[in-house]
């Protein structure tokens, strides 16, 4: 069944925080905003703390696997946003000089880390992102903050967009939070954008745009089924004079590989030079006796650590290898992270191991020693290699599970480039944590779904050369006037840190040249709203941080 | 002993539990437990719930299972052959395989050149995903029924409500120095 036509000012397509920040200031600024969204749209008491199948857990998540790459992001209203653990540093001032694999600086000659300070700052108010203390780093970020110091290096709280104050460190942030301590665009952009008369429909998916005769697009969607998203509904469309696609990284050049039939031929970069934000996880067991040791570290209860499953996400990362002095592909940070049993345990090989190391009794071995994990998660940069084959027929994979699991088109092989930085970081992370036999460490292993990132970027990025870039410095989409696209497929290449606040600077910094597109096409909207609660927010985030 | 429809239901368990148990092994149920090959003394993916698991439909490979079953078979038996190996043909050829050679041909069929590589790895993903997080049952379920996988790796039970909360969580001081390039919002130069 088709439903009629509908007709708008501007969809946005997907509401992570590209599209959360697209909504809200159109809709603030007087337009007519209607967002689709394909996953389901759910609220804090609705977040549960549960593995099971069909849970809260995995409506939110989409795992795709690729050949050679598979990508975890967000399904549902407030995208990654709700999914992710809420570390939001800027990128260092290097990552905007880098060239990558085209040989000469791959971001757009207009932006550089002094002109998005004020567009980081935005972002910063509006969630708001705290400088974090150590009096609250929670025992895994302690100990490899001791570990750093013990190894001659330096450590930091970076930067998050968690209200501490709130938070009760259940660790269960993957999930959505429960307590509202985390600051997803559910708490920020998307109401404001709502009060704004924005509407969001959870449960729609697009799948393909074609153009309308005065210039505008037709934006084609299905309604998902609520339960098993393998069920699609009825199908309808809705005419807009703009577009703004956001569905993240890993679809985004899927929805318009899907329209080129109709639109006629995509630029070159569209689902070409994919990033996985040069992402590599190393597994450490820790050895509880030398813990105590040699980093003077206990706990209440006896224990010195054993507190793997206590905390949020990352704490603690280590810059000391972003160095802009240091050549290309050898910069990266770490940071410790947590990840639950499920998705988490899998890919972690057991240290010392013989093959097999993922599976059978070393691993077993290594499981009864859980709560002693500590994971570390390299941000390094990668070099652009991912390359999208040809769409699935509907959404951007071929769903598997009823939730979550799919079978996606891209094709990733690490060239030696990555993997010198990947080897880099290893090496740094055995340094680091096997002295003087504090832990063993392993990294996950790439064999069974290949390289694994929760940052996808780059499938369809801004630039000045339109051979290597699908958008130009503005983020319209060459060749496709009115066609933008604001979320993590934008960004040109690896970040070496989280991508978040800098997906979402470059989102706010496109807002005024979107706003001017719109009107150019006669739809009457004004540029010009402040932060969503912008009153006080600025105000909370500088207690927090004094 | 080649499978046929009759005896497919057993013998398909049997298969599926084997291969199970391979990824997270554990101790047999009885003693004369064929599918478990009781390499370790405490419960593994079988007993985790791994069946249970594979077997819900929203999983999506309850459809598969057939076919992998006749194929793990198959595989099987064509591992014996290559390694001179004679198979006890009461069980299937997968179940009547000893542990390490189990062991070998997952990693043979789990290895990034096997064609039908995704099959075999989304198999061994769920079945170390009942056992790590009891993804069959809810979570609270599987702590009240002290389910293996969750009691081996010593996860931390909820509060009454069902919501997880650790007041205390930090070592409450200052570990390293912090890096000389951090701004004053605390980001990185
Ligand atoms: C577990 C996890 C932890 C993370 N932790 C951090 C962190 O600590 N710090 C950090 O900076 N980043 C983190 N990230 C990454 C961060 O979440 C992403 O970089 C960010 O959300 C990307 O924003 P986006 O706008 O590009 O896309 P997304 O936030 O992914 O939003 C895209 C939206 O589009 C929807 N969509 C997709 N296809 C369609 C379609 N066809 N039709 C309609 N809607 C569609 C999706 O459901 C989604 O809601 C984490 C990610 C994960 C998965």
């Amino acid at each position: 069944m088709t439903t009629a036509t509908e007709s708008t000012d501007v969809v946005v397509i997907g509401s992570g925080f590209g599209g959360a920040i697209a909504a809200y200031h159109f809709a603030a600024g007087g337009a007519r905003v209607v967002v689709l969204e394909r996953g389901p749209w759910l609220k804090a008491e609705e977040f549960e703390h549960d593995y099971k199948l069909g849970s809260s857990y995995t409506r939110v998540f989409d795992f795709v696997v690729g050949d050679g790459m598979s990508v975890l992001s967000g399904n549902c209203v407030g995208g990654g946003s709700v999914v992710y653990f809420a570390t939001m540093p800027r990128a260092p001032r290097f990552v905007f000089e880098r060239h990558g694999s085209i040989g000469r600086r791959m971001w757009p000659a207009s932006i550089s880390r002094d002109n998005l300070d004020p567009w980081y700052d935005r972002v910063a108010e509006a969630l708001p992102v705290t400088r974090q203390s150590w009096d609250r780093v929670p025992y895994a970020g302690g100990l490899f903050a001791a570990a750093c110091a013990h190894a001659g290096r330096t450590a930091n709280p970076p930067p998050a967009a968690v209200d501490l104050d709130e938070c009760v460190n259940c660790n269960w942030m993957m999930a959505g939070c429960r307590f509202d301590a985390k600051r997803s665009l559910l708490l920020n952009y998307l109401p404001a954008a709502l009060a704004h008369g924005a509407g969001i429909r959870p449960l729609h998916e697009v799948q393909q745009l074609t153009r309308n005769d005065d210039g505008g697009y037709r934006v084609h969607y299905r309604i998902i089924d609520d339960e098993d998203y393998r069920i699609l509904h009825e199908s309808g469309a809705i005419d807009a004079k703009l577009v703004v696609l956001a569905a993240g990284a890993g679809a985004t050049p899927v929805i318009l590989q899907r329209s080129e039939a109709a639109l006629g031929p995509m630029p070159h970069a569209v689902g070409r030079y994919f990033s996985g934000n040069g992402e590599r996880l190393n597994t450490a067991v820790f050895d509880e006796d030398r813990v105590r040791e040699v980093l003077g570290l206990s706990r209440p209860g006896g224990h010195a650590y054993a507190a793997y499953q206590i905390g949020r996400g990352p704490t603690v990362a280590s810059w000391d290898r972003l160095d802009g002095r240091l050549p290309e592909y050898e910069r990266f940070s770490l940071e410790q992270l947590y990840f639950p049993p499920g998705l988490g345990t899998i890919l972690a090989q057991a240290p010392g191991a013989a093959d097999p190391s993922w599976f059978g009794l070393p691993k077993k071995e290594m499981l009864r020693r859980w709560q002693s994990w500590l994971t570390i998660f390299t941000m390094s940069e990668d070099d652009n290699e991912g390359v999208f084959g040809p769409p699935p027929e509907t959404g951007n994979a071929h769903r598997l599970s009823m939730q979550m699991l799919g079978d996606g088109p891209l094709r990733y092989r690490p060239t030696p480039n990555t993997w010198r930085g990947w080897s880099l970081a290893d090496a740094e992370v055995k340094d680091i944590l096997e002295r003087d036999g504090l832990a063993r460490v392993a990294p996950w292993t790439n064999d069974l779904v290949g390289a694994y990132t929760v940052h996808p970027l780059a499938s369809c990025r801004i630039g000045d050369d339109p051979a290597t870039s699908a958008l130009d410095d503005r983020h319209e989409l060459r060749g496709h006037p009115g066609i933008f696209v604001t979320d993590g497929s934008a960004v040109p290449g690896a970040l070496t840190v989280n991508p978040a606040l800098t997906i979402a600077a470059l989102a706010e910094r496109a807002m005024p040249g979107m706003v001017r597109a719109a009107q150019e096409r006669g739809v009457a909207v004004r540029y010009g709203a402040p932060a969503p609660g912008a009153g006080t927010a600025a105000r909370v985030a500088t207690a927090q941080t004094a | 002993m080649q499978p046929d429809e009759h005896d497919a239901g057993p013998a398909r368990t049997a298969t599926i539990e084997a291969f199970a148990d391979t990824i997270i092994p554990g101790e047999k149920r009885s003693p004369g437990d064929r599918a478990i090959a009781g390499a370790d003394s405490t419960g593994g993916a079988v007993a985790a719930g791994a069946l249970e698991l594979l077997e819900q439909p929203g999983g999506g490979l309850a459809e598969a299972l057939d076919s992998l079953f006749y194929t793990l078979n198959d595989h099987a038996a064509g591992y014996a052959a290559k390694h001179g190996l004679v198979l006890d043909d009461d069980v299937p050829a997968f179940v009547a395989l000893p542990f390490e050679h189990r062991t070998a041909l997952v990693r043979e069929l789990t290895a990034p050149e096997h064609p039908e590589k995704q099959m075999w790895v989304a198999l061994a993903l769920f079945s170390n995903m009942a056992f790590d997080s009891a993804a069959h049952i809810s979570t609270a379920e599987a702590l009240a029924s002290r389910h293996p996988g969750l009691l081996t790796i010593g996860y931390f039970p909820p509060d009454a409500d069902g919501l997880s909360r650790f007041p205390q969580y930090s070592y409450g001081r200052v570990l390293a120095p912090s890096h000389p390039q951090t701004t004053v919002t605390g980001d990185p130069a």
